[in-house]
């Protein structure tokens, strides 16, 4: 793809991630919350594309729109009912959230005007070069340098604690 | 054997001589659109008489017989019928979930749609990762169910709504298993390159056993997950009216109607490039003749051969069983199908190392 035509997809998706995000946090109701926030999730998906990240592109949309954000919505369908809002924020509240905002704003900026930005002239990037799913499964599990089993199996441990967890949340006898 | 590439060359090279790079690439994702789109509203209307006469035929009937020979145009009408119908408002839903929810059901099939590799030279997205990418797109429908359950503020759509994503996330599991043990064989998750190693044989002859078991299991689980046969119970006209669209009217009803029954065209087609060669030819290895004669048998015909005796399948089941309870389906996904396709696995993984 040209670099222009990468330039304006990459603008679009930007655009609708903003509003999309916005939206997230400021609407009343919360199944709407977590539908814009799928919106931007998805268009993070879509970011990752444009990289040529094709493995992290799918897995952000099967971990996070095809588990993590159903399991939001079966939990706000079994704990709110029809017609709930969220109460609005007291004024401590508002402050706290507007100083996050601005302290993530600075910290990026400053991020990124300290490096320069490789995006446009990086022969890596632009072009049809995608990582095989083959490197990526080696690196997964292998245990030399920069690879990462024993991450891997921490997380499968992890996993195993919730199962049981939930199981046993589950089965009160 | 003809490939499509030559077609698709021949559009590139003369978009390119008449207009810039950048306008003809444009000009080029324009018409992919157009193409998928077509494709899929033809072949949903397709799908929806075949479903039409196979049932009458099992219930002893002759279906619709009235618009043009053998009533082949019926769903035409049915088509213009529903383009022309009113759409309800309903008092006291969330009207932009209630509409958005349509479209995450058609966006989520029609990404899948445009995934599937239909002839030789004729595939539109091939990514690294395809059989991952499937898997993963077809997940967004499950959101559209919940919120179009929950959007239209009724009893009946909201447990419509529930049962269908529990039903939806459990069977997926086996979905994605059964289709694992094919990547296990092929090494591969590119389904350009899944479809070019079966030239010689078919997976499910190649692979024994194990393929064998694992084309059984995706055949029900897929059938599971479009919603349909003895696994209806989100729609049980029975008990839910119609399950999580019942207060949808018009196109919007359609856009579910469309999606469900191409989601049982997608299954069958992902089924066929999985297990029966996709658009590859049937290649008995030392038939020298036999092989050269199937050879001319263009690659669309073999594609669509295939699926819709997937699709035959499906429909066979679908009005011959009745309906199971919804505890009786969660169970024997969670209790019998998973185990084997994970047992499954380990067997294809053993037949691979051998």
């Amino acid at each position: 793809m040209g670099a222009t035509a990468e330039i304006i997809v990459f603008y679009i998706l930007a655009a609708v991630i903003t509003v999309s995000s916005i939206l997230a946090v400021t609407s009343r109701k919360m199944l709407r919350a977590a539908t814009f926030l799928l919106v931007v999730l998805l268009c993070t998906a879509g970011l990752y594309l444009l990289l040529n990240y094709h493995f992290l592109a799918v897995v952000q949309l099967s971990v996070y729109a095809g588990g993590i954000l159903i399991l939001f919505i079966f939990a706000i369908l079994l704990t709110s009912s029809k017609g709930d809002r969220s109460e609005s924020h007291d004024r401590r509240r508002r402050i706290a959230a507007f100083a996050a905002a601005l302290a993530g704003a600075v910290i990026t900026i400053v991020a990124t005007a300290k490096h320069k930005v490789l995006y446009g002239d990086n022969a890596t990037i632009l072009g049809d070069n995608e990582i095989p799913m083959k490197q990526i499964g080696h690196a997964l599990i292998g245990d030399g340098k920069y690879e990462y089993l024993l991450s891997f199996e921490a997380l499968s441990i992890l996993l195993l604690a919730c199962i049981i967890g939930g199981i046993l949340i589950a089965r009160k006898r | 054997m003809w490939s499509f590439s030559q077609l698709t060359d021949w559009i590139d090279r003369s978009l390119h001589s008449v207009m810039g790079d950048g306008w003809a690439l444009t000009v080029e994702f324009i018409l992919i659109g157009v193409a998928i789109l077509v494709a899929y509203a033809v072949l949903a209307l397709f799908l929806i008489y075949a479903e039409r006469k196979i049932c009458a035929f099992f219930q002893c009937r002759i279906g619709p017989n009235r618009v043009g020979k053998w009533g082949i145009f019926q769903s035409v009408a049915d088509m213009i019928k529903i383009l022309l119908k009113e759409l309800i408002r309903i008092d006291n839903s969330d009207k932009f979930l209630f509409r958005a929810a349509a479209f995450f059901v058609i966006i989520g099939s029609i990404c899948t749609f445009g995934a599937i590799p239909f002839a030789k030279g004729l595939h539109a997205i091939d990514f690294n990762v395809g059989v991952f990418y499937l898997t993963a797109v077809s997940s967004l429908g499950v959101v559209g169910i919940l919120l179009a359950g929950w959007s239209s503020n009724s009893k009946y759509t909201m447990i419509g709504a529930m049962r269908s994503g529990a039903q939806l996330i459990s069977y997926e599991i086996s979905a994605g298993l059964s289709l694992m043990t094919i990547v296990i064989l092929s090494g591969t998750m590119q389904l350009s390159e899944i479809v070019e190693q079966q030239g010689q044989a078919w997976f499910i002859f190649k692979g024994g056993l194990p393929a064998v078991i694992a084309f059984i299991t995706y055949l029900i689980a897929g059938h599971a997950e479009t919603n349909r046969g003895p696994f209806d119970q989100p729609e049980a006209e029975s008990e839910l009216t119609a399950g999580y669209h019942t207060e949808y009217s018009g196109i919007q009803f359609g856009f579910f109607y469309l999606a469900e029954y191409l989601n049982a065209f997608i299954i069958a087609a992902i089924a066929t490039t999985m297990f029966l060669g996709g658009w590859q030819p049937l290649h008995i290895p030392g038939w020298e003749g036999f092989n050269r004669i199937m050879d001319y048998i263009p690659s669309v015909i073999w594609f669509f051969g295939k699926t819709c005796f997937c699709i035959f399948l499906a429909f066979w089941v679908r009005w011959s069983f009745p309906r199971l309870r919804i505890d009786q389906l969660l169970s024997f996904e969670w209790k019998i199908l998973m185990p084997i396709c994970l047992i499954n696995l380990i067997l294809m993984s053993v037949y691979v190392i051998l």
